[in-house]
């Protein structure tokens, strides 16, 4: 069983991820990890691990999002859908908005960044 | 989690989390209560008086194409009596001011009002392009930032208007107060959190979004469907906000109500009869007219840097002082126009809607 989620970056975000603003990922529906239904928790690091292309810390910090970047479940703010937490459904639309400034520079972290 | 209900109607599925309150409200009651926050901060501020002609300053980013937004709802709907404009400063960026002005020309049309954009290269001489490949990538942030504040003013002036708003949002002062507060800039720390400054020699000049939150903006933005350019500056290295908005940001995270708590510590700060006196005097730039703590203001003292091929003279009193050794500025250096205070009819032909 797996899970087909609509992924969206924007607000700067998406030149993180190949400049590309729409995505479709397939991940399992039951978390290899902890064999309990797959959580949004787990798309983030699917998203990290898989398609972020540059600056990992402009897009995660302590194993969650950054702080600054909105994140949409359906439309609705996170922080009403229990953030990381959230079980995902097949067909869930993720966005994902930055509100933060600096991508030309300003809070690179040498030696963090992925590619270059 | 079930969905839960707007704690304003209790009728529609909630979609946001207010970061200044906590409230769980729903789309349209959001739109309601967002933008009748700002109309209370025009109104408590009392900053306008019908028949004003205002100024947007539209970079085509995101908190101004809000603002330009917002501003016009308010004004149908509860009857300024303002006449709108669209003021952008044209930097000269390739591939990035280039792209944003696009923005602010769709805006044009969405809002159908009216768009003067004002260039570096016209103002200055100087586009943004050529300063960096003169000055590098260090101090180029200092250029920019003396020459739009200036750039703004003069548009405003031409566009004759009474008032410049601009977007600057409650994150935006938060992390102006901390940054004043790390580097001890006592002068700046005073006045910082005021909604609207006016000198005598200045255009009124505000910020309607003070109380507003930077995920409230962007959520608007983003239910509106709003047309916005969020592709940063190529040249923005202003690592020092950069810092102080990551420790925002970290704050907010922890604690939602940090940002207004820092403006309204921010407005109680009392600068001490004794210290104002030891703060300089304004004057006017003996050069352009413009207002200047010295007896010529930071752009013309930058530009005659530029210009003689000693960049650093408006950058550091070393700087100065070796510009001062090469003599006085010649008789044929490219100079800012001479500043006026709005009076009478614009003295500028408006871009026309294609």
């Amino acid at each position: 069983m797996s899970l087909d989620i609509k992924v969206e970056f924007s607000g700067g975000l998406e030149l993180l991820f190949s400049n590309q603003r729409q995505h479709s990922v397939t991940i399992p529906s039951i978390d290899p990890t902890t064999s309990e239904p797959t959580r949004l928790q787990y798309l983030i690091n699917y998203l990290r691990d898989n398609l972020l292309k540059e600056r990992l810390e402009l897009f995660v910090e302590n194993d969650t999002v950054r702080p600054g970047i909105l994140v949409l479940v359906n439309d609705t703010d996170w922080e009403l859908e229990g953030e990381g937490d959230y079980v995902l459904k097949d067909g869930d639309e993720i966005v994902f908005i930055s509100t933060l400034h600096g991508y030309a520079g300003s809070t690179i972290i040498p030696g963090r960044s992925i590619a270059q | 989690m079930a969905p839960r209900a707007c704690a304003l109607c209790e009728n529609a599925k909630a979609m946001l989390k207010r970061p200044k309150t906590g409230q769980q409200i729903c789309r349209e009651c959001f739109f309601y209560v967002f933008e009748t926050e700002v109309h209370n901060t025009i109104t408590q501020s009392k900053l306008f008086q019908p028949g004003d002609r205002v100024a947007i300053g539209a970079s085509g980013g995101k908190d101004s194409t809000v603002l330009a937004h917002v501003m016009k709802t308010l004004n149908e709907r509860y009857n300024y009596g303002l006449e709108l404009f669209l003021l952008s400063i044209d930097e000269g960026i390739t591939g990035y001011r280039d792209d944003s002005l696009e923005t602010v020309k769709r805006n044009q049309q969405q809002y159908d009002m009216p768009l003067k954009i004002l260039s570096y290269d016209e103002l200055y001489g100087w586009t943004m392009d050529a300063i960096v490949s003169q000055v590098g990538r260090k101090n180029n942030c200092t250029f920019c930032g003396v020459f739009r504040r200036q750039a703004l003013d003069r548009g405003a002036a031409m566009l004759n208007v009474d008032h410049i708003v601009t977007g600057h949002n409650a994150d935006d002062i938060a992390e102006t107060v901390l940054m004043n507060i790390m580097r001890g800039d006592i002068a700046r720390l005073g006045r910082c959190t005021a909604i609207c400054t006016q000198g005598e020699d200045t255009i009124k000049r505000s910020k309607p979004f003070k109380y507003a939150y930077e995920k409230e903006i962007v959520m608007y933005a983003y239910f509106k469907k709003l047309d916005y350019f969020s592709t940063e500056c190529i040249y923005s290295p202003d690592a020092y906000r950069g810092h102080a908005r990551a420790f925002l940001k970290d704050l907010e995270a922890a604690r939602p109500s940090a940002i207004i708590d820092i403006i309204h510590s921010g407005e109680a700060f009392e600068v001490r009869e004794e210290v104002k006196a030891t703060q300089r005097v304004q004057q006017t730039c003996k050069r352009c007219g413009y207002i200047s703590s010295n007896e010529l203001c930071k752009a013309c003292t930058l530009l005659e840097g530029l210009e003689r091929g000693m960049a650093n003279a408006g950058i550091s009193d070393r700087g100065r002082k070796q510009l001062e050794l090469q003599g006085p500025a010649p008789e044929n250096l490219r100079t800012i126009p001479l500043f006026k205070l709005p009076s009478g009819n614009p003295t500028v032909a408006i871009e026309t809607t294609p």
